[in-house]
């Protein structure tokens, strides 16, 4: 299996803060990566290093077996880059945006324009095109964004929070064109705060946290080690201390209770488990206002990998 | 599918010098600019109206309050307004520059494999030409306030071509000051602070030797004060070449030397500052 990326012990500090200590990753050709963590943990820093933006202190880096920090100029051919927050002219239109970037890519014109008809098309649009950005939404400037970035063919594209601050529906566009773009043999490495969406797109996971790795693996690996999936159930006041023993004895870890609100996190099929919970709450004559199963949390992944809460940390 | 259009796009760059591809990525650049700007109507508005402003203000403020010897003070005091203007517009490439770097356009143009240089030299040209624009908003006010060019045609030719120069050179300067500060409102603030005692203390508005002499030293050297000096005499305004320091006596030459030092130093500066800026 060859690797799109592949980098070793990226180190980067910013005046007496420490961005990255050591980071090594690997990303196989074709798959997708997700750089998991809350603000401040390094992923934008990671990103930006990857895309020749940044120098990084130390460390080495190969992007689809180019040398970047040699050749950081035959890099920029076969990357695309999406940021975290869409770097699109809102003074130009939606298709003056794209043909400038094409053009920019050394694109022929013709292919640059040919190239940005379809992009509008496959990102839905068509009909936007000609208004200036800023009448655009939030949704259809990302998506512009990640136009700009894919106007080149990258090989390998980098997207820095590509679906932070947008609205569900257009979320669920961006994943579903994300995925597109794996099958026709892109490979991404995405940088994400929600748990959900990692498990949704990436192959593989890297939590990092204060600029080190602190766990990688598949989704599922990942959820085993802290713990599974969630249960959460809402119950008359003064049943919580019933309910409490007989979660415990369902779940898999510690029952944290908020008032009359109980979760527990659940290893195995969580729809079985959340069977199991119904009933012995019913056969114990507890009524259930409110059930649910659920993801962890960031925050949750957080907690029991590194034992402290996801903070915020402005770099 | 995708590596068709990749070797279409390899071949069709190896097709060219670098020295195209700059150029073609220059136009580029500036084309978005001039778009971007021209869209905007308030800049534009504002654009427009400064330059006649500023020729109004000081002709019939200062006008009759300024006594420069025998000759009116209005033909006196329109080339060193078009200067300061010119020189004005350094500010806009530091605003600019430092918009598209907070707004993530730069970070954009840094990934793209287009040459780099391309996106300072995109953004000097389209306020180049924006100076055009001003020098002839300018020209037409001076004109009908009773201003007259009486130097000869090519001697105003060279005039004007000498203060576009100039302001080009500015304009690299604004760009390494757009690029080192850390956000938009520093870098107007920053982009116009330095630019007030330099137009200031020069022959721009005040005979220099009006100035307590440690002051008109540096008036006499001060870059604006050659190419005053070059416009005037370019345009036809009488002035005694035969007294005052080196600068004053050859100021077309000095001009000239000007503009080739502040290039030969800003521009490397600038594109190697350029490599390293991002936008946190």
């Amino acid at each position: 299996m060859s690797l799109a990326v592949e980098a070793k012990g990226l180190t980067k500090s910013y005046k007496d803060v420490k961005a990255l200590i050591g980071v090594d990753l690997e990303v196989p050709t074709g798959t997708i990566l997700g750089l998991l963590g809350p603000n401040g943990a390094g992923k934008t820093t990671t990103v930006r290093i990857l895309s020749t933006l940044l120098q990084p202190d130390a460390g080495s880096a190969l992007v689809a077996g180019i040398d970047i920090l040699k050749n950081p100029a035959q890099a920029r051919e076969i990357i695309g880059l999406s940021g975290q927050y869409a770097a699109v002219d809102e003074n130009l239109t939606g298709r003056e945006n794209l043909i400038m970037v094409g053009r920019l890519f050394r694109l022929p014109k013709n292919t640059a324009i040919k190239k940005c008809d379809e992009l509008l098309e496959k990102f839905n649009l068509v009909d936007a095109r000609d208004r200036v950005v800023k009448t655009y939404s939030g949704g259809m400037r990302r998506r512009l964004d990640l136009a700009s970035a894919l106007i080149g063919n990258p090989t390998v594209l980098f997207l820095d929070e590509p679906t932070t601050g947008l609205d569900p529906r257009s979320r669920l566009l961006m994943w579903g064109i994300i995925r597109d773009l794996v099958r026709d043999g892109t490979t991404v490495l995405l940088t994400t705060q929600y748990l959900e969406e990692a498990d949704q797109l990436a192959d593989k996971i890297m939590v990092i946290d204060h600029g080190r790795v602190i766990a990688e693996g598949t989704a599922n690996e990942l959820k085993r080690k802290v713990g599974g999936e969630r249960i959460e159930v809402r119950v008359p006041l003064d049943r919580v201390l019933e309910t409490q023993n007989l979660l415990r004895a369902i779940g898999s870890g510690e029952v944290s209770t908020d008032v009359d609100h109980l979760t527990v996190p659940v290893v195995g099929k969580g729809g079985t488990k959340v069977v199991e919970v119904v009933r012995a709450l019913d056969a114990a004559g507890i009524e259930i206002e409110e059930i649910q199963l659920r993801q962890p949390t960031l925050d949750e992944v957080f907690l029991t990998l590194t034992g402290h809460a996801a903070e915020e940390v402005t770099v | 599918m995708s590596t068709i259009t990749k070797s279409v796009s390899a071949e069709y760059a190896a097709k060219h010098s670098k020295i195209y591809w700059l150029a073609h990525d220059s136009i580029i650049v500036a084309w978005r600019n001039l778009l971007q700007f021209y869209r905007n109507i308030e800049a534009l508005f504002f654009d427009a109206i400064q330059p006649i402003i500023f020729i109004l203000l000081f002709a019939f403020v200062f006008g009759g309050a300024i006594d420069v010897g025998d000759s009116s003070y209005r033909s006196f005091l329109i080339p060193g307004i078009f200067v300061q203007t010119i020189a004005f517009a350094g500010a806009s490439a530091s605003i600019g520059l430092n918009d598209d770097m907070a707004k993530g356009i730069i970070d954009r143009f840094r990934s793209l494999p287009m040459n780099p240089a391309a996106v300072l030299l995109g953004r000097t040209s389209s306020d180049l030409s924006r100076g055009v624009i001003t020098l002839i908003i300018m020209t037409i006010t001076g004109l009908a306030i009773g201003w007259r060019i009486t130097g000869g045609f090519f001697n105003a030719v060279a005039a004007y071509l000498l203060l576009l120069a100039f302001g080009f050179a500015m304009s690299w300067i604004g760009a390494l000051i757009g690029l080192s500060v850390s956000n938009p409102q520093i870098a107007s603030t920053a982009g116009f602070a330095w630019l007030f005692p330099l137009t200031f203390v020069s022959n721009a508005f005040v005979p220099t030797e009006s100035m307590p002499s440690w002051l008109q030293v540096f008036a006499e050297w001060n870059p604006i004060s050659s190419i005053v000096a070059a416009s005037r005499i370019l345009f036809g305004y009488p002035i005694d070449t035969s007294i005052g320091s080196f600068p004053m006596q050859n100021p077309v030459l000095m001009s000239v030397i000007w503009i080739v030092l502040i290039l030969a130093i800003f521009m490397p500066l600038a594109i190697r500052r350029f490599k390293v800026a991002t936008s946190r």
